[in-house]
């Protein structure tokens, strides 16, 4: 008895390790700057920093990117999910591994391909020309990055929504069916309430990363779309003020709190207690 | 005989080229509870998806109550289905559960409450309304499955082996359960299954199907105690299965000894199939009996005696009463009106199988 208790505390060490090196003490530094200022004395300005215009324009910016990436991701998503889950394993597995393919990929790499792919004189305004069509000038622009974002991001929410639907019971369907549902009312009554957990970790997958992008916004974007991840690798690597990026960084931290509290929230619910 | 309600014509079906129902011919009565019988792969799932409208046959139809209804989908059917393993709404309480059908039809409210309250007192659950189904047992959610179906006055009820999920005990509990609701609701039950002994127990027909084919059709005690070949014999209960020859009427030869029965009409010298039933082997002392054999196996099994006995180069299977050791020397004697004569299968689909369990 007392052997396994030791035996199951050296196996978890390396973890615990880990644990504490890699996100405790970094965590912990980050709220230590972010509440101090450079003499070392308590202060709050950090924070609150974010509600000057620059960064609460920043923010806002983020949040809607980052929200406009998610729906999108969400509505190219879902019916490809769906199309994965109503296939045979034989068919599906090659589409998966399609989707899966570039993000063995590194992601600076893909991004940097959208970048000359997307260039005033990139391919496709190239190819554009050729075919006597009108440029496609959306590089720098918000669309660029909310494209990076999407190409980036999507099989994060393709996989979490496939999971769900390929584990609902066909008979489930069936029974929806049996009762009188049309292909509709099975839909909304029962399809996507039970894959509603593999829609909210998509969101989640989608949207925490977005928001805190910054080599989306910086390759695809120029210098002109500041996201609030720039300000803050700003802080860092330019202007040098660790504080205030770090006090910028737990607001961020906050909203992402603040969306899993949310998923988790929709999530008992979408397993069902209220009628 | 009570009103036809279904009727199955020529269906056939195939999936990726291999035959699972042919030309298949089936009436289902009204008030009727039918149960497809046979070893998995026998087409007996394929025939209730084609009535609850899951599978459209390839060729044939299915007539309900004088109309065809072969491509009406199932949200469109006059019947309902309770699905192996429940297939209950997990993310919805029992009363949403067993309301899905009527808030789809519009039902007022009350209407609704008045049969959730209805529906649980049926099958025992009063007081359910607010759990979930991930909190019941098996046998509690097999329970709210029925409920589930049966608020929606289906006219025909299908089960697709809904026990099989289920142990021992509590299958044989939801037997009698079965029989109970299908007499109070007076509507018609098709049940499938491979379980011999819950298709005894609860059926008023049983059809017994092998390959795609139906091989029998008949009441309980009919497929027991005449099977009509050697795959029916085989497949519901234990039987001795000897070849043998019909001499003439009332007489047959087995394993080249006389035997007097009580079946005419074969000719003479016609190879048969001939079915004993272990219970109906009587054993003697060996000058008594018609054929003499020795005791191999002795098993018990509480209620009877299992023995083995080799006689005229067969195992024969004997379930009895009394006990001889290992070893003894017996007589072996069959009253005339318990050997059940039958021809020989003319094709391969009616050749008896091995059951797979």
């Amino acid at each position: 008895m007392k052997n396994s208790k030791l035996s199951r505390r050296l196996l978890s060490t390396p973890y615990a390790a880990w644990i504490t090196i890699f996100i405790l003490i970094p965590l912990g530094m980050v709220f230590y700057y972010g509440l101090t200022d450079r003499t070392g004395a308590f202060t709050l300005q950090n924070v609150l920093d974010i509600m000057s215009a620059e960064h609460a324009k920043a923010l806002w910016y983020s949040l809607g990117l980052s929200l406009a990436s998610t729906l999108i991701c969400f509505l190219l998503a879902y019916p490809l999910a769906m199309i994965l889950a109503g296939m045979k394993v034989s068919q599906h597995s090659f589409i998966l591994l399609i989707f899966i393919l570039p993000m063995w990929m590194n992601f600076l790499l893909r991004t940097l391909a959208w970048q000359t792919l997307l260039e005033k004189t990139g391919v496709i305004n190239m190819l554009l020309g050729f075919l006597h069509l009108p440029a496609l000038n959306i590089i720098n622009t918000p669309y660029a990055i909310v494209l990076g974002m999407v190409y980036n991001f999507l099989p994060f929410m393709v996989l979490p929504i496939y999971n769900a639907l390929a584990k609902i019971d066909p008979n489930v369907v069936n029974a929806a069916k049996d009762l009188g549902a049309g292909r509709v009312q099975t839909f909304i009554k029962i399809t996507f309430p039970l894959s509603i957990g593999g829609v909210i970790s998509g969101i989640t997958m989608v949207f925490i990363p977005a928001l805190t992008t910054f080599v989306i916004s910086k390759l695809l974007g120029g210098s002109k779309i500041l996201l609030i991840g720039n300000v803050i690798e700003e802080e860092f690597t330019q202007t040098g003020n660790w504080h205030l990026g770090s006090g910028l960084s737990i607001v961020l931290m906050i909203f992402i709190i603040f969306n899993m509290v949310i998923s988790s929230i929709f999530d008992r619910e979408g397993e069902g207690t209220a009628l | 005989m009570k009103k036809e309600l279904i009727n199955l014509i020529d269906i056939s079906k195939s999936f990726d080229n291999e035959t699972v129902l042919d030309e298949l011919n089936l009436s289902i009565h009204e008030n009727e509870f039918l149960t497809l019988l046979g070893p998995s792969g026998c087409g007996k799932t394929t025939t209730l998806r084609i009535l609850g409208g899951f599978i459209t046959p390839d060729r044939g139809r299915v007539v309900f109550d004088g109309e065809d209804i072969t491509s009406l989908p199932p949200n469109r059917r006059q019947l309902n289905t309770v699905f192996q393993k429940y297939a209950l709404f997990t993310h919805m309480n029992i009363a949403e559960n067993i309301a899905f059908g009527l808030k789809i039809k519009n039902k007022p409210r009350s209407y609704i409450q008045d049969k959730i309250k209805y529906a649980l007192k049926l099958v025992n659950l009063e007081g359910y309304e607010k759990r979930m189904p991930d909190s019941l047992s098996g046998g509690q959610q097999q329970r709210i499955a029925i409920a589930r179906a049966i608020v929606n006055e289906p006219k025909v009820l299908l089960l697709d082996e809904p026990l099989g999920a289920l142990d021992l005990k509590l299958r044989q509990d939801m037997q009698y359960e079965l029989i109970r609701l299908k007499n109070e609701l007076g509507i018609t039950f098709v049940y499938v299954t491979h379980d011999q002994e819950e298709a005894l127990t609860m059926s008023d027909t049983i059809v017994v199907m092998n390959q795609g084919y139906i091989q029998q059709i008949g009441t309980p005690e009919n497929i027991y105690n005449e099977p009509e070949n050697a795959f029916v014999a085989d497949f519901i209960g234990d039987s001795n299965i000897i070849d043998s020859v019909m001499l003439a009427d009332e007489l047959v030869s087995i394993l080249g000894t006389k035997f007097a029965c009580v079946d005419t009409g074969f000719g003479h010298n016609t190879p048969v199939d001939v079915v004993i039933r272990p219970e109906d082997v009587e054993l003697t002392a060996p000058e008594e009996g018609t054929i003499q054999g020795t005791v191999t196996h002795l098993i018990f099994k509480g209620v009877h005696y299992e023995m083995e006995v080799e006689a005229g180069g067969f195992e024969w299977l004997v379930h009895s009463t009394g006990m001889y050791p290992v070893g003894t020397r017996v007589g072996i004697r069959v009253d005339p009106f318990n050997i059940q004569i039958m021809n020989k299968p003319e094709s391969q689909d009616e050749e008896a199988v091995p059951v797979e369990e």
